[in-house]
């Protein structure tokens, strides 16, 4: 086993901007631990535009976002990247034991800061009745399929909630030839950002039926149809208002939550309700010296943000460090 | 071509038990199942729960099969690898008149021959099952009840009567049966399969088979039973099986320990007419989670991670199981509904006396391959283990579903012994079973099965045909 003065596990956004951040804070001696094959986590598969308004004052797109922070952070010495790398274990003293391909690896940090994202709610979450067939995606799945794989999910779409995801696979859908036939929305408005609404949904010509919900879906083998009912203030069915829709494909943008299982594993507090650490303050856990930041640490909405507060995440963690020290 | 000796008809537990009980002997034998994966019926939707043996009444053949099924399962499961946990069972009195009613359920289970049954009191149950709701005055506790995994006990069945000589045809629907002078034809897409003896364990279709063959006294009516999964994360809120008092027609909505570790409520009992109906509605959810509170109050609909509606094939009270003597060489296994799981390995040795009696001549094979290698998940090892395994094959440590930390190693040998669709895999391995539900994961295992069966990605299924993942590939538009 070897001793790391800060490990940081995902190399998203999260991940990226607190590693440069702490290493502009004097911490030379990182270990970069990323699942995938590639930096950038799902920034890869966002192909449409509206990253870094904020940060760069530019509008780019998901890959050409995390495109400038790799290229800033290969460049730093006392960065180690280990890509492939999926941790499989964490305990309270910061200890993680993690796969790279041919090894089973344990490192001990004195810092450690968790930047592992968050997952997309499913159909099972919000318990929508009805047969199990395929043709049931959740909005990122679908956009992997379509943007990374080059695969269409299918033909006639309905869209179960409006979360930004949700919103911009409505457009995706169209502009790949397949007709979206409607947006379902428990709430009284959509949950997306405004610009979403307009972009992807407004310009398209797109239904969106808010206060109803998805009664129950139909079809054995693939997708057939989806019953839709109009919901009160209350979320309650509405009776007499059902109708049918026809389509091959749902999508699921109902929420995302945070992954906290890794430090979980190690003790740190969540709350029940949101997977998120139980804090007072940004980043920080029930666990000294353990941080977690971006999604994991709490839902945003634009990407801007995330880099914003990771990178104080990173300041956190070589203040954390310089602390212990003296 | 030559007759095969004997054809069975459903490879669901039956069927596969059967078939592979039929393997230890010099003889040829077909199973023909319609889908494209075994146990994708019935079998697929059942809890796993090896019953005791309680709950049956004194008498009946499914009481006498399930006590012997029970003590059959134990050595089964050690031959095929399975992980069988003999969790124990809790039926569970909530007031005196059930209280009382305990001890009439104990003595009936007592002259069916169901061991070690012991009447527990309120002081028993906080000791060993602190989440169980105050209520509970006393419970019937049976420690030979156990859970097991119901779709991994049919691929393993298969697989290894399959090592042993069986020939298995998937996607095999039967379309007719003519009875010959010695013997059946019968009909399928695939071409007319000959044979001396023929089995129906068509499961819900049995008595459609039994019609094929003049057999008109046999109607199955499918109760449908609605199930909930719980997150990992509420594994140990219960210790045992529980159980509360039968009704008629069910044995009411229990709190059940799987053999992968999420805990399952559930189910519903309601008869209905479609065959193919896995619906499940709000008002089944509203019922089970009702039901589970009343023994685990901390139970809570955000607890849910997943859920499925199976269908139980009545034919009346009890399982029929008998040769047709109109038919001669035709043997009906049908209404196997619960404890029909636990039973499988006592009808199939019971089939097998039937169709000796009948003129099948059984002689032992030379070398019968009880054994087989189980499939080994890379968490459920020390990780010491891990270490060595992943240094001979790296893919082992290549891990492709995160929630159920599933690696490529695992999904590419599922898919050698037998996995055809995502759900096969799913089934099998886990990978796309956990949190996400496959959000993840799904692109990976899409690739990793086209590559293993030689498909384009476009013809990758949920579970067979007409269940395609994707509606195209957008580079050929």
């Amino acid at each position: 086993m070897h001793e790391r003065e800060l490990v940081i596990v995902g190399a998203g956004p999260a991940g990226m901007a607190a590693a440069i951040a702490a290493h502009e804070e004097g911490v030379k001696d990182i270990l970069l631990l990323e699942r995938d094959q590639y930096l950038g986590g799902i920034l890869n598969q966002c192909i449409h535009t509206g990253f870094g308004i904020e940060y760069f004052k530019e509008v780019l797109t998901g890959p050409e976002y995390a495109e400038r922070f790799i290229h800033n952070l290969l460049g730093l010495q006392g960065i180690e990247v280990s890509l492939k790398s999926f941790v499989v274990h964490l305990a309270k003293n910061k200890t993680l034991t993690y796969l790279r391909p041919g090894e089973l690896e344990t490192v001990k940090a004195r810092a450690l800061i968790m930047a592992t994202g968050c997952r997309e709610k499913t159909r099972e979450m919000v318990h929508i009745a009805g047969t199990r067939p395929a043709g049931i995606f959740s909005a990122g799945l679908a956009q992997k399929l379509i943007n990374i794989e080059g695969l269409l999910p299918g033909k006639e779409v309905v869209i179960v909630g409006s979360g930004d995801i949700g919103l911009i696979m409505a457009r995706r859908f169209i502009l790949e030839g397949a007709q979206v036939k409607g947006i379902i929305e428990i709430q009284k408005q959509s949950r997306g950002l405004t610009r979403n609404v307009v972009q992807c949904v407004e310009d398209f010509d797109i239904p969106m039926y808010c206060r109803h919900k998805i009664a129950r879906i139909h079809g054995r083998d693939r997708v057939e149809g989806v019953d839709v009912v109009a919901v009160d203030e209350g979320l309650n069915e509405i009776p007499n208002t059902g109708f049918r829709i026809g389509c091959d494909t749902v999508l699921m943008s109902v929420g995302l939550i945070p992954e906290n299982e890794l430090v979980e594993m190690a003790g740190v507090a969540l709350d029940k309700k949101t997977n998120s650490p139980v804090s007072d303050t940004l980043n920080t856990t029930s666990i000294p010296g353990i941080f977690v930041c971006g999604n994991a640490f709490k839902v945003y909405d634009v990407v801007d943000s995330v880099t914003r507060d990771s990178a104080a995440c990173g300041r956190l963690a070589a203040a954390y460090l310089k602390g212990s020290n003296g | 071509m030559r007759p095969y000796d004997v054809v069975i008809i459903g490879a669901g537990v039956v069927g596969a038990a059967i078939g592979r009980e039929l393997s230890r002997y010099k003889l040829t034998v077909a199973i023909l199942e319609k889908s494209e994966e075994v146990g994708f019926g019935v079998s697929k939707s059942n809890s796993g729960i090896i019953h005791p043996g309680t709950q049956n009444p004194t008498g009946s053949l499914k009481g006498r099969l399930c006590v012997e099924g029970n003590r059959l399962m134990r050595t089964l499961a050690r031959e095929l690898g399975l992980d069988f946990k003999e969790v124990g069972e809790l039926i569970v009195a909530f007031d005196e008149e059930e209280t009382f009613r305990l001890n009439e359920l104990k003595k009936q289970a007592e002259a069916l021959g169901v061991p070690r049954l012991q009447i527990v009191d309120k002081k028993w149950l906080e000791e060993h099952e602190p989440n169980l709701s105050r209520e509970a005055l006393a419970a019937l506790y049976a420690p030979t009840a156990a859970s097991i995994s119901p779709y991994r006990l049919v691929f393993d069945l298969c697989e290894n009567a399959i090592q042993n000589g069986l020939e298995l045809f998937t996607e095999s629907p039967v379309q007719g049966i003519v009875k010959t002078r010695d013997g059946f034809d019968v009909q399928t897409p695939r071409g007319v399969f000959r044979s001396r003896f023929l089995v129906n364990a068509a499961g819900l279709y049995a008595d459609q088979i039994a019609r094929m063959v003049g057999v008109t006294d046999v109607t199955i009516t499918p109760r449908k039973g609605e199930e909930f999964i719980l997150d990992k994360k509420r594994e140990h809120m219960a210790n045992h099986l529980l159980f509360p008092l039968p009704s008629k027609i069910s044995k009411g909505i229990l709190v059940i320990k799987t053999s992968d570790g999420n805990p399952m409520i559930g189910p519903t009992a309601q008869d209905i007419s479609d065959k193919e109906d896995l619906s499940t509605s709000d008002d089944g959810l509203k019922k089970v989670l009702e039901g589970a509170q009343r023994m685990i109050p901390s139970v809570s609909a955000d607890d849910i991670i997943a859920y499925f509606a199976g269908l139980r094939p009545v034919a009346g009270e009890d399982f029929i199981i008998r040769h047709e003597n109109a038919v001669a060489g035709c043997v009906t296994a049908a209404g196997i509904q619960s404890p029909g799981l636990t039973a499988a390995p006592a009808i199939a040795r019971m089939v097998v006396r039937i169709l000796k009696d009948h003129g099948l001549a059984l002689k032992k094979k030379f070398f019968f391959r009880a054994h087989q290698t189980e499939l080994r998940h890379l968490f459920s090892i020390p990780f010491s283990v891990t270490r060595r395994l992943i240094k001979k094959d790296p893919s082992c440590g290549d891990i492709v579903c995160r929630c159920e930390m599933v690696s490529a190693k695992e999904v590419r040998e599922a898919i050698e012994r037998g996995a055809k669709t995502l759900d096969g895999i799913k089934f099998r391995t886990r990978a796309q079973a956990g949190r996400c539900h496959g959000s993840f994961c799904t692109t990976r295992v899409m690739k990793i099965l086209a590559e293993g069966r030689k498909i384009p990605l476009t013809q990758v299924t949920k579970r067979g045909k007409g269940s395609q993942i994707v509606a195209g590939d957008r580079r050929d538009a």
